[in-house]
């Protein structure tokens, strides 16, 4: 069997899980996964530029924010319907990433995610600083009776959960797919060496733009996702820790495997809530198992599984 | 997670009252026939223990565990105990939505409770009304109020900030000056601060002629002082965060001998010990107060009690430990919330989530609170249409490094036109 | 205010965030420069030297200049300590790969802060300064023949001096430190080439230690200098963390000169640009100016182009 083939009976096989785990968890967790299913689509945008492309940003927030934004401000003072809204946020995150990207990527390295950091910084202050529009760090509320797309009420936990899955499928299946397309190839011989990339006659900087670029729009997918299936927008949502845990997520899960973000999204929501119930120390109980995993799963959780059992995983 | 309750060793008022209750409980609990209806109402608790809210979370949880205690040993509600189920909300609008969702599906909680900074109960707001859970807010916001929010969402315990800023402003102009800078955090509750009271101060003739808006995370501050105009009669002053003393400090080094008239919201410094070093120069101005941090001459005995159950010295602070410096002007918010949740409970005579609506129902029916030991804060009109509570404000004036109330505003004060009637969205 | 006078205020005020951003950029360069790995704990080392110094004044309990100066000798050293053996339990075992630092260092921020709120608690808690006259300024006058004024609220503390001065002689200390000593030659040497310093008998991994606890006990010291204007919260290393990674870069990768270069050019653009705009405003456009200067010069000030 070749690995391209096992990689898509496993997303197919992943997908499958998700859709039986609506039926046989309870409330509580279904509420829980679909949560997680937009935050893993912000994970699996932050994956393709870092875990594929090796490019590390610090300042994914503002494209999350973007497309939180695009849509909500769409909703709450141009009093669009979701669909349209979404693409709004969709174009704001586009445009946001495409011009952020531009710039940025005259760096490398260290620079690049400090110029990122700096850009996703302005992004949070533009926010506080227009507060007669965005309500600043208290966001404003999208109310129930907008958030119905083509007659589904989102606000139902069987619509939202399955509009969650549906969006996290898409997204899951176009990342595998794209990473075997020979530009998908192309990111991954920038990230191995970006030198050899360019003597083998890539256009690394372009290849580079639109990762980039993609994975800005990815991220406000989900920014988008999130503000009309959970009804908030707010600034804290731009703000450096949501930056932050992109990387987190992609790196406790596995860097450049598909299903890393998934995995990672999913441990970190369970370790602070579970811990969290134990003890009200919990980021002591997260912090120690941060470090243990560096220690023992170097990889992240499906990096090691690759590592260890599975190298065929994608 | 259910918290135990939070044993302070002073409190033998508190254990009294618990060895008796236990008998009352168990006199009343014997009343009832059916098992089930002696099981505890959960009244799930979202608080701040991390984050940039700690220093709240850590004495709004103490005021909570106080009244429950307080609730129990009077025999609970309708013979029921109330049982808190805290989490923490990391002080972030996302975790504290998943935390309302863990208290309904998770938990099997009765209502919610407890949540202060605004932007968490904005995140969790559109959760609990979508889980049709009863959300008792303790934020004074203005969100409520405002019908940003959902019939689901009361804050019938503490006063919002419109309310309060507009209250200040006959004082102000009249006492003070009237030519106002005002000095805020550039988020948006220093903006509710700047609108309300800019539009009240010109009702009473006066002017605000500067406006300087800090940006958030900031930790110097001498540098925007020079912004403030040299006619400037009355400094207005409202900070949160961290930075909060530091900021006064350097408003003090930055004035030096003459400084005007100033006036700020205790919120520049709850939870901060007036003779910290640096803060000398406060002395002779002026603080709002949700609820007067030192007892004052005047104290009522429900406010007497009230600090005693509750574990705050005469200067209030923790009785075990003076520089413990509680955050006095909000928390009374928690206490006289989960009286309300009580008359409305008994009211609506609930037995389970099945009555959720009626409890709603049975909130927005009350109106006058008399000062009682269920409100030791004072009086309060509660507004059943726009869900949210109006009551005295407090002025208070620093002579000798404490503050002595100088003013007491009235109800009618505080009042606004309503804006939104939640009455009418259905359940 | 007229503008003179208050770009003056400005410009102290910006001088003083200078001095202790330098303190604290320069531990992080160091770190980053020879460990070549980055310390997202950095602020917390940071933070806990404030907490440390609050818990000495608080427990010697004697006059507030006996008090700092104990801090000032025991912070860093504690700090120092603590970071070191953080290196050596866990950096040294990942072998300091970049990726699994930064996760690492994240637990070790996240470990940091909880054990502090546990402890220290919630509350901002003030130091006093061993000493704090307020001092007005004077600003020259023409009108009507020389003359000198006094302008309303132009003024700093005596402390608030001293802050300068001191980092001004703590940053000289490092400077013969790392140049005209052994341990600075083996510090320069492991970071130019670590193998070929190795393979000259240097014992690499408790230079590493070392780099490491003297880049926290820099922070620690920065802290120590700052609490008594700033009080200590469990909070509070977000910021310096940002701001002196930034620095680092600006300065270019690795040069201590560079980075305090940039953190003058950084500490004093916030104060005289917060003179000409609205506040956010002028933080927006701070953090756009820092953004620009990378892109187009990204090996930072004095940095070398990598080919």
């Amino acid at each position: 069997m070749s690995s391209a083939r096992s990689a898509h009976i496993l997303h197919l096989g992943v997908l499958g899980l998700l859709f039986a785990a609506f039926f046989l968890l309870p409330a509580y967790h279904q509420g829980n996964l679909a949560r997680i299913l937009v935050l893993a689509v912000y994970a699996m945008g932050y994956n393709l530029l870092f875990g594929y492309t090796g490019l590390l940003s610090l300042g994914h927030a503002v494209f999350f924010a973007a497309g939180m934004y695009g849509l909500g401000l769409a909703m709450h003072l141009g009093g669009a319907t979701p669909a349209p809204a979404f693409l709004a946020g969709m174009i704001a995150a586009l445009l946001v990433a495409g011009v952020i990207g531009s710039l940025a990527l005259r760096t490398v390295g260290v620079a690049f995610m400090i110029v990122t950091l700096m850009f996703a910084q302005a992004g949070y202050l533009t926010i506080l600083y227009f507060g007669t529009y965005t309500r600043g760090d208290e966001g404003f509320v999208i109310p129930q009776t907008a958030r119905a797309l083509w007659g589904f009420d989102l606000t139902d936990p069987t619509n939202r959960y399955f509009a969650a899955l549906i969006l996290f499928a898409v997204v899951l299946l176009f990342i595998g797919w794209l990473v075997n397309t020979s530009f998908g190839r192309s990111l991954i011989a920038i990230r191995e060496n970006e030198e050899r990339a360019r003597m083998l006659g890539y256009d690394v900087q372009r290849a580079k733009w639109i990762a980039v670029t993609l994975s800005g729009l990815l991220s406000g997918m989900s920014g988008a996702a999130y503000a009309l299936l959970f009804g908030y927008a707010g600034a804290t949502f731009a703000s450096v820790q949501y930056s932050i845990l992109p990387l987190l997520w992609v790196l406790l899960g596995g860097a450049g495997t598909t299903i890393g973000p998934l995995v990672g999204t999913i441990f970190m929501f369970y370790l602070i809530d579970f811990a969290s119930e134990v003890t009200s120390a919990y980021m002591l109980v997260a912090g120690v198992a941060f470090v243990l995993l560096t220690l023992f799963a170097p990889t992240g959780i499906a990096g090691e599984l690759r590592r260890r059992a599975l190298p065929w995983l994608p | 997670m259910t918290k135990a309750i939070d044993q302070k060793p002073s409190l033998t008022r508190r254990k009294t009252l618990k060895t008796l209750g236990a008998g009352a409980l168990a006199a009343s609990v014997g009343c009832y026939v059916q098992a089930q209806s002696s099981a505890p109402i959960k009244v799930g608790f979202q608080v701040h223990r991390t984050g940039i809210g700690a220093a709240y979370g850590r004495w709004y949880d103490r005021t909570t565990q106080a009244a429950v205690a307080k609730i129990n040993a009077e025999g609970g509600i309708n013979g029921r105990p109330l049982e808190i189920v805290a989490e923490d909300d990391g002080t972030d609008p996302k975790r504290g939505a998943e935390v309302v969702e863990k208290f309904a599906t998770q938990h099997g909680c009765d209502i919610a409770f407890g949540t202060l900074f605004s932007h968490v109960v904005f995140g969790s707001s559109p959760r609990a009304g979508e889980l049709k859970l009863p959300y008792f807010v303790v934020s004074e916001g203005h969100h409520v109020a405002s019908g940003k929010l959902n019939r689901y969402t009361l804050q019938p315990g503490i006063t919002d900030v419109k309310s309060q800023v507009q209250a200040m402003a006959p004082y102000v102009a009249e006492t003070l000056g009237k030519k106002v800078t005002m000095i805020y955090p550039d988020f948006a509750f220093g903006h509710d601060h700047r609108d309300y009271f800019s539009a009240a101060l010109e009702a009473q003739g006066g002017e605000v002629i500067a406006k300087i808006a800090i940006p958030p995370t900031e930790t110097s501050f001498t540098k925007y002082f020079p912004k403030i105009p040299r006619d400037t009669e009355v400094i207005y002053h409202v900070m949160v965060g961290p930075a909060v003393l530091t900021f006064v400090k350097e408003m003090g080094e930055f004035f030096g001998p003459s400084k005007p008239q100033i006036f700020g919201f205790i919120d520049s410094l709850e939870a901060v010990d007036l003779s910290s070093p640096g803060l000398e120069f406060l002395e002779d101005t002026y603080f709002w107060e949700g609820h007067p941090r030192y007892a004052q001459a005047n104290q009522t005995e429900y406010d007497k009690t009230y600090r005693a159950a509750v574990g705050v010295d005469n200067n209030g602070a923790s009785i075990s430990d003076p520089k413990d410096v509680s955050t006095y002007a909000h928390m009374f918010g928690c206490w006289e919330t989960l009286h309300i949740v009580k008359a409305g409970m008994e009211a609506a005579d609930y037995q389970g989530p099945g009555d959720r609506s009626k409890l709603i129902e049975a909130v927005e029916a009350m109106t006058d609170m008399p000062a009682s030991d269920a409100h030791p804060q004072g009086a309060k009109v509660f507004n059943g249409r726009t869900h949210q509570v109006f009551g005295h404000q407090y002025i208070s004036r620093v002579e000798g490094g404490k503050l002595v109330l100088a003013h007491t505003t009235s109800i009618e004060d505080t009042l606004y036109e309503d804006e939104v009637d939640y009455t009418t969205q259905s359940f | 205010m007229d503008l003179g006078p208050y770009l003056l205020l400005a410009s102290l005020e910006g001088a003083i965030t200078a001095s202790i951003l330098a303190l604290t950029a320069v531990g992080l360069s160091l770190v980053f420069g020879v460990m070549r790995v980055v310390n997202v704990a950095h602020g917390e080392f940071f933070m806990l030297g404030a907490v440390a110094s609050w818990f000495v004044a608080t427990y010697l309990g004697t006059h507030p200049a006996i008090g700092f100066i104990a801090a000032l000798l025991i912070a860093p050293l504690l700090v120092g300590a603590l970071a070191a053996t953080a290196d050596w339990l866990v950096l040294r075992r990942i072998n300091y790969d970049p990726e699994r630092t930064i996760v690492a260092t994240i637990g070790l921020l996240y470990i940091l802060q909880q054990g502090t709120l546990m402890t220290f608690g919630p509350d901002a808690r003030p130091v006093e300064p061993p000493f704090n006259q307020r001092l007005a300024i004077p600003w020259p006058s023409f009108e009507g023949g020389f003359h000198l004024t006094w302008p309303w609220g132009l003024g700093t503390t005596s402390y608030k001096l001293f802050i300068i001065a001191a980092a001004i002689t703590i940053l000289f200390g490092l400077w013969v430190l790392m140049s005209r000593t052994k341990i600075g030659l083996i510090m320069r040497a492991t970071q130019l080439d670590r193998d070929m310093a190795q393979a000259f008998g240097i014992p690499v991994e408790r230079v590493y230690a070392l780099v490491f606890g003297l880049g926290a006990g820099l922070a620690a010291l920065a802290a120590v200098l700052i609490v008594p204007v700033q009080q200590a919260h469990y909070l509070m290393g977000g910021d310096p963390l940002l701001l002196s990674f930034i620095v680092v870069i600006i300065g270019g990768l690795g040069s201590l000169p560079g980075t305090v270069i940039a953190a003058v050019l950084i500490g004093l653009s916030d104060g005289i640009i917060s003179v000409f705009f609205s506040p956010t405003l002028a933080k927006i456009l701070a953090t756009l100016l820092v953004a620009l200067v990378l892109v187009f010069r990204p090996q930072g000030l004095l940095g070398k182009r990598i080919a």
